[in-house]
């Protein structure tokens, strides 16, 4: 799932002190799962945001409402009777990267700022521990690492096996990380895949991740009538 | 169109000539100041058959290889440039290596690249579009094939000699021996080896080494560290990748004149490595201390260096074929 923090209280409050009318709007789905963006940190945000508007002798309107998905325009029209967000003058999106310029989109004459700093596709190790799993580079290659992400869990995306700075199975940047070539071998050797070690992977195609450009997907198969995607 | 034998690596006629290599490292200066390699430069002049000059070590700003690689050519010695996956992609190091060949520099050692973290510009965006491996192979590819990554052909192949290093203190050794296989398959025609504390660990990885005969398709150079101080060498145990027994912090601990020890410890391991069977050259990393080069090369009889008139034999390496 998409993992994010919510941002600095401090930056949040800039943000919206121009405002007199603030609407907080939650995401139920990756945010909320990754206790960043759901209704429980709105209601909290929102709180902060009316003392602090109290302390400076403002009068500001918090309200506070939920989508399932920011992402998905058909949950967004849901919005669109709700006086939370008619009142509204600034929008407080708790969605990630992508819930926040989807709601930009739908409300083109609204000012909408980010609660949240979206950080990665990863998964949930414990209370509040989180760990990167996938850059969403494009071109999956687990097959061959048995498993485990070079591209993500590499610091240097290395595809042909440790840099030298790998030790007792430690990545040199950060002694409490897995080096993940370490990852790789101990893993390849459980499942008698050691022979995949050998091969020289080449150069990779990065078009598919970021590096060529913002992506698109089209799918055919379930495209309804005229859908080109734009 | 061949290049010419004047412009062929000393380096590597040094290794196929069977004599045993000595070369030593130039850290170019966190400024553009010209003298500075110069200065290094002339202290190794005659010293040594190459030398390294680092890019950007730990990940800190520094004068770039090339240039200082280049400056250091003009002085009489020839350098080894060491290029990083860590600050530049495919399109930047293949113009690199355009650039280094057309200025004479014919050894390149290709390397990951301490992550950026560690130096001086932590917030900058770490680069790795291809590792060393694949860096390897594209330098291969220019040279042998004439082709670039991309597929287009060149005009002119390059005439580079390119190396890999590989860490022999590494864990886990398997993972490390596929890796240092995989570097020689891509191309690599030596390998210098992180700098060597413990003479028993080496051995014992060099005899894997031999059991894989790598030491054929690639020459081994075995990496030393001079340290001048006490500190300098309880720095040096703290970068990633080194390892250094206990013994030998000792040796230092105990000693009267550091310096003296520094250079005592240097030349014992010298001693050793060269009666290592496999073991083509020792390559010695006195950075900040370019003095000591000079020193070590008489006091382990070093010297005089070779050198070369007669032309680089074609065909004296075996081809390195792609998997």
């Amino acid at each position: 799932m998409i993992v994010a923090e919510r941002k600095n209280i401090d930056e949040i409050l800039r943000m919206v002190e121009p405002y007199s009318n603030v609407a907080v709007v939650a995401c139920g789905t990756c945010v909320a799962v990754s206790m960043a963006g759901g209704e429980a940190q709105a209601l909290e945000i929102a709180s902060l945001i009316r003392k602090k508007a109290r302390a400076g002798g403002r009068d500001v309107e918090v309200t506070v409402t939920s989508v399932i998905r920011q992402c998905d325009m058909e949950f967004l029209d849901a919005l669109d009777d709700r006086a939370e967000i008619y009142g509204a003058e600034c929008v407080l999106s708790l969605g990630c990267g992508a819930g926040v310029q989807f709601m930009a989109e739908k409300y083109p004459y609204k000012i909408i700022v980010p609660g949240l700093d979206t950080t990665f596709i990863g998964v949930n190790r414990g209370l509040g521990f989180w760990t990167e799993m996938c850059q969403g580079c494009g071109d999956c290659v687990l097959e061959k690492t048995g498993g485990i992400c070079p591209v993500s869990r590499c610091a240097k995306s290395h595809f042909n096996g440790p840099c030298g700075g790998s030790s007792g199975g430690r990545c040199e940047i950060n002694a409490d990380a897995d080096c993940a070539w370490q990852l790789i071998y101990d893993r390849l050797k459980r499942i008698n895949q050691t022979d995949r070690l050998l091969e020289i992977n080449p150069a990779r195609d990065w078009r598919a991740s970021r590096d060529g450009g913002p992506r698109k997907l089209v799918r055919a198969d379930v495209t309804v009538g005229d859908n080109d995607g734009e | 169109m061949t290049v010419s034998s004047a412009a062929a690596s000393n380096f590597r006629r040094v290794l196929d000539s069977g004599r045993f290599s000595f070369t030593a490292e130039i850290g170019p200066p966190m400024s553009g100041d010209a003298e500075n390699v110069r200065k290094k430069a002339r202290s190794l002049k005659g010293f040594v058959d190459a030398a390294n000059i680092t890019d950007n070590q730990t990940a800190i700003v520094r004068m770039s290889s090339i240039a200082a690689g280049y400056l250091a050519y003009t002085e009489g010695v020839e350098p080894i440039i060491q290029m990083t996956c860590r600050d530049r992609n495919r399109i930047a190091l293949q113009s690199d290596l355009l650039g280094a060949c057309a200025l004479g520099l014919r050894n390149v050692l290709i390397l990951s690249g301490d992550h950026q973290s560690f130096g001086n510009h932590p917030a900058s965006k770490n680069v790795y579009d291809v590792d060393s491996i694949q860096l390897l192979d594209a330098v291969r590819g220019m040279a042998d094939d004439g082709l670039f990554m991309g597929g287009s052909r060149l005009k002119t192949p390059i005439d580079i000699f390119p190396g890999a290093t590989a860490n022999p203190f590494a864990d886990p050794r398997e993972l490390q021996l596929i890796r240092l296989g995989k570097k020689i398959r891509a191309g690599a025609k030596f390998v210098q080896t992180q700098g060597i504390y413990d003479i028993a660990k080496f051995r014992d990885w060099m005899e894997a080494v031999r059991a894989l005969g790598f030491h054929e398709r690639a020459r081994i150079i075995a990496g030393v560290v001079v340290n001048k101080t006490q500190k300098s060498m309880e720095m040096t145990a703290l970068v990633p990748g080194m390892d250094i027994p206990e013994s030998a912090l000792r040796r230092m601990r105990d000693a009267k004149n550091k310096e003296e020890e520094g250079i005592g410890i240097a030349l014992d391991l010298i001693g050793e490595l060269k009666n290592i069977e496999g073991v083509a050259g020792v390559h010695v990393m006195a950075i900040g201390w370019e003095s000591a080069v000079k020193t070590i090369s008489e006091l382990a009889g070093m010297l005089p260096r070779p050198s070369f008139d007669e032309k680089l034999e074609e065909g004296s390496w075996p081809e390195t074929k792609q998997t």
